[in-house]
């Protein structure tokens, strides 16, 4: 066990995977000679030459086709795109290109891709870089949707990612990057399953990426008005979890999921869809969401931290559930 | 005009007691909504009322009894114009119609879905329970609460003055607190000794079989009966096994009245006595038996069934067990109990075939009789189930 930021544990797992595979390489925007926008492969081109570590035009439409081109030649490309908002200049490779492969082929081709994005707002830089859009990735069959969550996570997901023979995309929340948190040794980190962060049984707190740090905040001011609450970290935006999911909810009989995307056609309205389809019966409360408010993110600090979901709302959520 | 009559509030009430009024003319009701208490002999039960509408008029007076079926009192339904009482003087009617328009077409209750899951399964009526979740909403907690009220195992209140409405109390808790300290007074007091027998029963369930050809099959006799008749018969030649344990002597029963382990299905466990069960022909004790269970599910045992049975069986038969050895009911002094019906090898006048079997058990109080009165007991109960004919 030792203290790590989620940025340090991020650049460990990147550091083990380009030494370890020569296959691996790295490459996007400013990852090179900047180190990467949020600083996870500093020092990596002076350690492993331009040839692994390449820094690319602005065109993500562009070295994202590159990388489906390397890995389908034999390479395990990592692509890494600044923030969610800029991959969807790139959504007509993954969704088009990526994610077909195999299908288009016939099974003769896969493209073994793990494409890293940062999501979500917080830091003050504005709406175009603020978003979160992980549902729109997790609406795609064909490939799989990380949403790593805890340091523990940040160190372990890349490896069984980049081992995936289909595309992974893996969503760093830029919130976390600073986040510290304790390593286990030896730490374990699966790309399937959901997990309960906190077991509780009056209510079950639902959710991924950024949202965790602050639902757990939320649990524990439950607990303190004598609330038990339950908080699974989804960690697997696809394919979703059902069984913990369900497990947690017929458990806890009521549920809260918080998500930062919008309300309307999110992953939180995919996740009550699922738990009414396989948990009505269990359910004894309306089922009740967190989301972000329904506007371009806000630069101004109150107006941003106002459109976010927050322990408060969740808080207030969860009560609602309860007469 | 609807009119309220006073309900049937359990299979074998016939009339009741008008404790309370809850509502006065001009008030506006809703479907559910406690309206008066009635007292059945039983207990004190809040009636609901299953309209919308406005009270007219009270017609039964607080104190009188009447039968099932009376109007009590009119009501106007809901929507109608709510009219002023047509003939008695009209008490201060003027605002409260405009709160009864007021009141929303009445939409389905709301409830949860594992409340009405559970509510299904207990058997309960949704309507009738008061929700606490979320817009009033009923939850898995309150129908479990309002499954537990009806307990049969609480003595029914004497024939007093009318008790307050109790509050909603955890009657499942009550239950489990009743039967913990019989249990431990029994546990605490009675010197049990154990005695087990292995009962050959080819011939009762030959003989049970052909007699059940006979009869329509809603009057078949269950091996539940044909046992409780052998234990009944059997205790006529072992007094000293039917009786009480009080201030330090046994005393006989006044006759066999024996009782019959039943769990309920909200937890728990009664032990109500069928009378005179050794001189009851074996279909009648069949009725009676049905009787019982049915009653003490639905929670409207007579107090006398309560309180006076001489010697309990039970059967865990069903419940796949080979043998229960029980605990003695205080102050009782002895338990019967059975297992399963199972083949087994049996070796007979020399030779070796399949037979089904029981295990019958004695629990037996050693201050009242000996192990060696309690084996005898066991024997003969054997050999009287050889005879079923005599059952």
């Amino acid at each position: 066990m030792r203290k790590i930021s989620f940025r340090e544990a991020l650049r460990e797992a990147h550091h083990e995977a380009l030494t370890k595979d020569p296959r691996v390489f790295l490459m996007g925007e400013d990852v090179g000679k900047y180190g990467g926008s949020y600083a996870v492969s500093k020092g990596f081109l002076e350690e492993f030459g331009p040839e692994r570590i390449r820094d690319t035009p602005l065109s993500e439409l562009g070295f994202t086709g590159a990388g489906i081109g390397a890995a389908l030649g034999g390479m395990r490309p990592i692509v890494e795109v600044m923030t969610v908002n800029f991959s969807l200049l790139a959504l007509d490779q993954i969704v088009n290109t990526a994610s077909l492969y195999r299908h288009m082929s016939g099974g003769q081709f896969s493209v073994p891709l793990v494409i890293r994005m940062a999501t979500g707002a917080g830091r003050q830089i504005g709406a175009q870089h603020s978003h979160s859009l992980e549902n729109w990735y997790a609406h795609i069959p064909g490939i799989k949707v990380l949403a790593p969550a805890t340091v523990e996570d940040a160190r372990g997901m890349l490896a069984p990612a980049l081992a995936d023979p289909d595309p992974v995309v893996i969503f760093e929340h830029a919130e976390l990057y600073n986040m510290q948190g304790e390593l286990p040794e030896p730490w374990s980190a699966d790309i399937k399953s959901a997990m309960v962060r906190k077991p509780g049984t009056a209510v079950s707190l639902i959710t991924y990426g950024g949202s965790l740090p602050k639902t757990l905040q939320a649990a524990d001011m439950l607990s303190k008005d004598g609330i038990d609450a339950e908080v699974v970290d989804l960690r697997v935006l696809r394919p979703l979890d059902d069984k913990t999911i369900m497990a947690s909810v017929a458990k806890c009989r009521r549920a809260v999921i918080v998500d930062e995307g919008w309300k309307t056609g999110s992953l939180a309205g995919e996740l009550m869809a699922r738990i009414v389809e396989h948990a009505f019966y269990e359910l004894d409360a309306p089922l009740a969401r967190v989301c972000s408010e329904e506007v371009p993110m806000p630069y101004a600090r109150h107006m941003e931290q106002a459109a976010l979901p927050q322990p408060e709302k969740i808080v207030a959520a969860a009560k609602g559930l309860f007469g | 005009m609807t009119e309220f009559k006073l309900p049937s509030l359990g299979a074998d009430m016939d009339e009741g007691k008008l404790l309370e009024w809850k509502v006065k003319p001009g008030d506006a009701v809703k479907r559910g909504q406690v309206i008066a208490v009635v007292d059945t002999s039983k207990a004190a039960v809040d009636v609901e009322v299953w309209h919308d509408g406005v009270v007219e008029e009270l017609i039964t007076k607080e104190g009188e009894t009447i039968p099932v079926g009376t109007v009590m009192a009119k009501l106007s339904g809901a929507g109608e114009a709510v009219a002023v009482p047509p003939s008695a003087p009209a008490p201060a009617p003027a605002p409260k119609p405009a709160r009864a328009k007021a009141v929303p077409p009445s939409l389905r209750k709301p409830a949860s879905p594992a409340a009405r899951k559970r509510a299904h399964e207990l058997d309960v009526d949704i309507d009738k329970v008061t929700g606490t979740g979320p817009h009033g909403a009923v939850t898995l907690e309150d129908v479990e609460k309002t499954a537990k009220k009806p307990t049969p195992a609480k003595k029914p209140a004497p024939a007093a003055p009318a008790p307050a409405p109790s509050p909603a109390v955890d009657r499942q808790l009550e239950m489990r607190k009743a039967i913990g300290a019989a249990m431990s007074r029994s546990k605490r007091e009675i010197p049990h000794y154990y005695l087990a027998e292995t009962i050959p029963m080819h011939k009762a369930l030959e003989h049970l079989a052909r007699a059940n050809e006979a009869r329509p099959v809603t009057e078949r006799v269950l091996m539940g009966a044909l046992q409780l008749k052998a234990v009944a018969l059997t205790l006529r030649q072992f007094p000293e096994l039917n009786g009480f344990w009080r201030d330090g002597a046994f005393r006989p029963g006044a006759g066999i009245h024996v009782g019959v382990a039943i769990s309920l299905r909200q937890g728990g466990l009664v032990a109500p006595a069928i009378h005179d069960v050794d001189e009851r022909g074996l279909e009648d004790l069949m009725r009676a038996l049905a009787d019982l269970v049915k009653r003490a599910r639905a929670g409207s045992l007579r107090s006398s069934e309560m309180s006076d049975p001489t010697i309990t069986v039970t059967n865990l038969g069903e419940q796949g067990v080979e043998a229960v050895y029980g605990v003695i009911y205080p102050p009782q002094v002895a338990l019967v109990g059975f297992g399963r019906i199972a083949e087994r090898a049996w070796a007979e006048d020399g030779a070796l075939r399949a037979a089904p079997v029981v295990t019958a058990t004695l629990s037996g109080d050693h201050r009242a009789s000996d192990g060696h009165r309690g084996a005898r007991f066991l024997a003969a109960l054997r050999e009287q189930l050889q005879r079923p004919e005599e059952l």
